[in-house]
């Protein structure tokens, strides 16, 4: 398989304060990648500094382009969605709003409009409420809203910074689901960042773990899951 | 009874300058998310140049839409290069930076068109609204100028992509940034449509009030004023708003005795204080309600 | 590869490094700092011109009325453009008490303390209901009106009206070999001493840690179980009192109140001097006093028409160069240097 994104000797740095020490990152074209770790490891940072959201030094390579040092919104333009740590709802706009502004680098309107009613036919829920303002949602409803959103940029890679956070578990299951489909049927290949080791590793063909700014261990993410003694001793099962 | 119909209509006529300039100041709300203390300078010094256009021989309406135009870019232009060096300042110093610019601005206007008070001309004419003795033509004009502008905001605003991205930005420029909006010149955008609302509250207040460097100050508290009770989430409140003060000024100036006509301002300040002790939010708009 | 947590944390335990600049520790230089600031102040009467004194003493007055403002804007984070209302009253009140009741000026100072306290904490309990640019407003509201109510022909009597009131430059006492100027300098620093240790304690103690806990993050500090309410108008009494007191001395310093000397333009000129100096910051208020008491006369000196602009380049030129102010460069270097010293 190619390789759709690749990072190399990835620093990052909060002002003077760095976060990431060289790691090296790969995402395959067409496959899920997962990103695992405890509180404050920095799987978050991991993904901004994928964004361009802060400072870093390094090699980000994506479809074989350079992208680091570039603005985030020249980064999103190449194809990447970022489903941000807390969704980034647009609470104050409506739902289908929340929609049209994922597309707001598109010109196809037909297209476009189209991809909405796609979006609602993974998310009947959000069809329903497509008049409500986005901040009256529950949570798991603008975690979706927050995957709809991301998909209608029709992107290549999706990043996603822990999705199943405070959802309740059949919720996450349906997202999870859900992204599974995305990933076969729209071959939206994902770099998935989760405190939940069990379920990423469900999902996901590889995986990462990464521990106070480094990288400790990479492999398939089976053998990870397979691997008891590794479960125990990092992931906490 | 006569007499407090005249006054709230004449209320209604100053009102409507009051509401231009709170829609504008509710603009750049919007598309910063604080207030813009230069506005009325922006505004002041909008409508010298027109008046010097006026001077050059350009006729009425050309000097009003070129004026429009000059206003815009320059609004795009200091938020460009002005306020780019202190964007991530914290938001006190960015208050100092409007202050600074108010400065600029009223020293400026005072340097290139001296201290003395001109007079500008009136598109509407003059004369009494269709014949009727409450409220002249020019009033009558400025108020549907007014109206006309709050219609064609609300159209840019709900029906228009680059208003739904202006929008975006201004509410969450991180998640804009991430649907890839280019939020630093959606911010740009704002100022310039705040400064071209602002130069046509300008020309259509300098007519009665007359045009000299210091004429904005009164006119933008009223202006903020307005568009605080009005609720700064409501360009509709806002407008709403700024006929409110225009309607209280007058009424207490005239029925509160003496005191009133020597602290018109305060009276109507305090009133507005008073509103917001009970409505936080002003009276349209929307209390922000955050997840602790 | 496996690299287990255990080494990893090894690895990167290490003593964490004293902070030195130049080898001396950082307390020692605060107090060398303090004592050369002593040395200078004291030396300042003897060694320079009458008016020269009375300008180093406004911007001593202007420095405790920033202070103030620093008070609720700084370390409380209520947003006030109307402390000019304060300084207005405070200086009436001394005014007033010196030219109708001819009392002393030394009585003036508590007096308008305890009077401005009580309407700065009037003030702060509507007040509590606003929040950021609603607070502004309302502040500003309250800096536009209180000149017109000094010129209102109500008080008249009281006030002065529009042509205020002259007070007489108390003499030095005892008889001492000192000009008006010069006492009145050693008198507004005894004051300003006073005032700044206060406010350096207040600061430090635990009220002054629940009002920047409020600042920061007002329903955490209530679920913590301060009375925010409660704190937040004592600190706008408090705040008040020092501007009040600042315009005492302002009033008997200068020897003349009117109206039109507390407009809204010295409200935003102490909120400007507030950034410039550095928020939250205590010494920065001295810096920001001496801005707004120079800055001003230096535009006016570069081209007497375009003065207001002048000044505005200047403000946006100090923006640029310290966006968190003189406080907050000093930060920036002392970070430098001490990250350097290691």
């Amino acid at each position: 398989m190619s390789k759709l994104l690749e990072a190399q000797s990835l620093c990052a740095y909060y002002g003077p304060t760095q976060v990431l020490f060289g790691l090296a990152l790969d995402v395959n074209d067409g496959g899920i990648t997962t990103l695992l770790g405890a509180n404050g490891a920095g799987k978050t940072t991991t993904l901004r500094s994928l964004s361009g959201m802060c400072r870093t030094t390094g090699d980000i390579r994506f479809e074989g382009k350079a992208i680091n040092g570039r603005a985030t919104e020249d980064i999103v333009r190449l194809g990447i969605a970022h489903v941000p740590q807390g969704r980034g709802t647009f609470s104050r706009q409506t739902v289908e709003e929340n929609l049209e502004i994922g597309a707001m680098t598109r010109r196809d309107r037909k297209a476009i409009a189209a991809d909405v009613e796609r979006v609602y036919g993974y998310f009947p829920r959000l069809k329903e409420r497509h008049r409500q303002q986005a901040g009256t949602l529950s949570g798991g409803e603008q975690q979706m809203l927050a995957v709809g959103r991301a998909m209608m940029l029709r992107p290549r890679l999706m990043l996603l910074d822990e999705p199943s956070f405070g959802l309740a578990p059949l919720v996450v299951e349906e997202l999870f689901g859900i992204l599974r489909t995305l990933n076969r049927s729209e071959k939206v290949s994902m770099l998935l960042v989760e405190q939940n080791a069990a379920l990423a590793l469900d999902l996901a063909d590889h995986a990462y773990l990464i521990e106070t700014g480094r990288l400790v261990m990479e492999g398939p993410a089976q053998q990870l899951r397979d691997n008891e003694n590794i479960r125990r001793a990092y992931l906490g099962y | 009874m006569e007499l407090f119909l005249h006054q709230v209509l004449a209320g209604l006529a100053t009102g409507g300058i009051y509401a231009c300039m709170a829609l504008a100041v509710v603009m750049i709300y919007q598309a910063i998310d604080h207030l813009n203390f230069a506005q009325g300078e922006m505004a002041m010094f909008s409508t010298f140049i027109a008046w010097q256009l006026i001077q050059w021989g350009f006729p009425y309406w050309l000097a009003f839409g070129a004026t429009i135009v000059i206003s815009f870019a320059a609004g795009v232009l200091i938020e460009r290069v002005v306020l780019r060096p202190i964007h991530d300042a914290p938001i006190l110093s960015h208050v100092v930076a409007f202050i600074a610019l108010l400065s600029i601005l009223n020293s400026g206007a005072g340097f290139l068109w001296d201290w003395t008070i001109k007079s500008f001309a009136s598109p509407f004419g003059s004369g009494q609204f269709l014949g009727q003795t409450l409220i002249n033509k020019h009033d009558a004009g400025m108020i549907a100028v007014t109206i006309l502008l709050l219609l064609l905001l609300y159209l840019f605003f709900r029906h228009t992509r680059i208003g739904l991205a202006m929008r975006a930005a201004a509410a969450n420029p991180e998640s804009a940034r991430l649907a890839g909006i280019r939020v630093g010149w959606m911010t740009a955008l704002g100022w310039g449509m705040a400064a071209a609302i602002g130069s046509v509250a300008g020309m259509l207040i300098a007519p009665v009030v007359f045009l000299e460097p210091n004429m904005m100050l009164s006119i933008l508290l009223y202006g903020f004023a307005g568009a605080v009770v009005g609720g700064l989430t409501s360009p509709g409140g806002a407008v709403f708003g700024g006929f409110l003060m225009g309607v209280i000024e007058n009424l207490a100036g005239t029925y509160i005795p003496v005191v009133g006509r020597e602290m018109k301002l305060s009276i109507a300040l305090i009133i507005i204080v008073a509103i917001l002790t009970v409505k936080p939010s002003g009276l349209f708009g929307r209390p922000v309600v955050t997840r602790v | 590869m496996l690299v287990t947590p255990t080494e990893l944390r090894s690895a990167e335990a290490r003593q964490p490094p004293s902070a030195t600049v130049g080898g001396i520790g950082v307390p020692a230089w605060r107090l060398i700092m303090l004592a050369a600031g002593l040395i200078v102040i004291l030396a300042v009467p003897f060694g320079l011109k009458n008016f020269f004194i009375f300008q180093i003493t406004l911007a001593i007055i202007y420095a405790i009325a920033i202070l103030g403002l620093n008070l609720l804007t700084g370390f409380n984070g209520q947003f006030s453009l109307g402390h000019s209302a304060f300084y207005a009253i405070g200086a009436y009140t001394a005014a007033i008490m010196m030219e109708n009741m001819g009392l002393s000026y030394v009585w003036t100072i508590p007096v308008a303390a305890i009077v401005c306290f009580v309407f700065g904490f009037l003030f702060g309990l509507p007040a509590l209901r606003l929040e950021g640019i609603y607070l502004a407003l309302a502040t500003f509201a309250l800096a536009i009106a209180i000149p017109q109510v000094l010129k209102s022909s109500v008080l008249e009597h009281w006030t002065g009206g529009v042509q205020g009131i002259v007070i007489i430059k108390p003499d030095a006492p005892f008889g001492l070999p000192l000009s008006p100027d010069q006492w009145l300098y050693l008198f507004t620093v005894a004051v300003a001493i006073v005032m700044y240790v206060c406010a350096v304690n207040l600061v430090k103690s635990r009220t002054g840690r629940a009002l920047i806990a409020i600042r920061d993050h007002p329903v955490a500090a209530s679920a913590m179980g301060i009375n925010v309410s409660l704190y937040k108008s004592l600190t706008f009494g408090v705040s008040a009192l020092y501007t009040g007191v600042a315009g005492a001395l302002g009033a008997i310093a200068i020897g003349f109140v009117a109206p039109d000397s507390f407009t809204f333009v010295l409200a935003v000129a102490l909120f400007v001097g507030l950034v410039v100096g550095g928020v939250a910051s205590i010494p920065g208020t001295i810096v920001g006093g001496f801005f707004v008491l120079y800055v001003p006369n230096i535009a006016e000196h570069f081209s007497k028409g375009l003065a207001g602009a002048v000044y505005g380049v200047i403000l946006l030129g100090v923006i640029y160069i310290m966006p968190a102010g003189f406080a907050g460069l000093m930060r920036l270097i002392t970070g430098k240097m001490m990250r350097q010293g290691r």
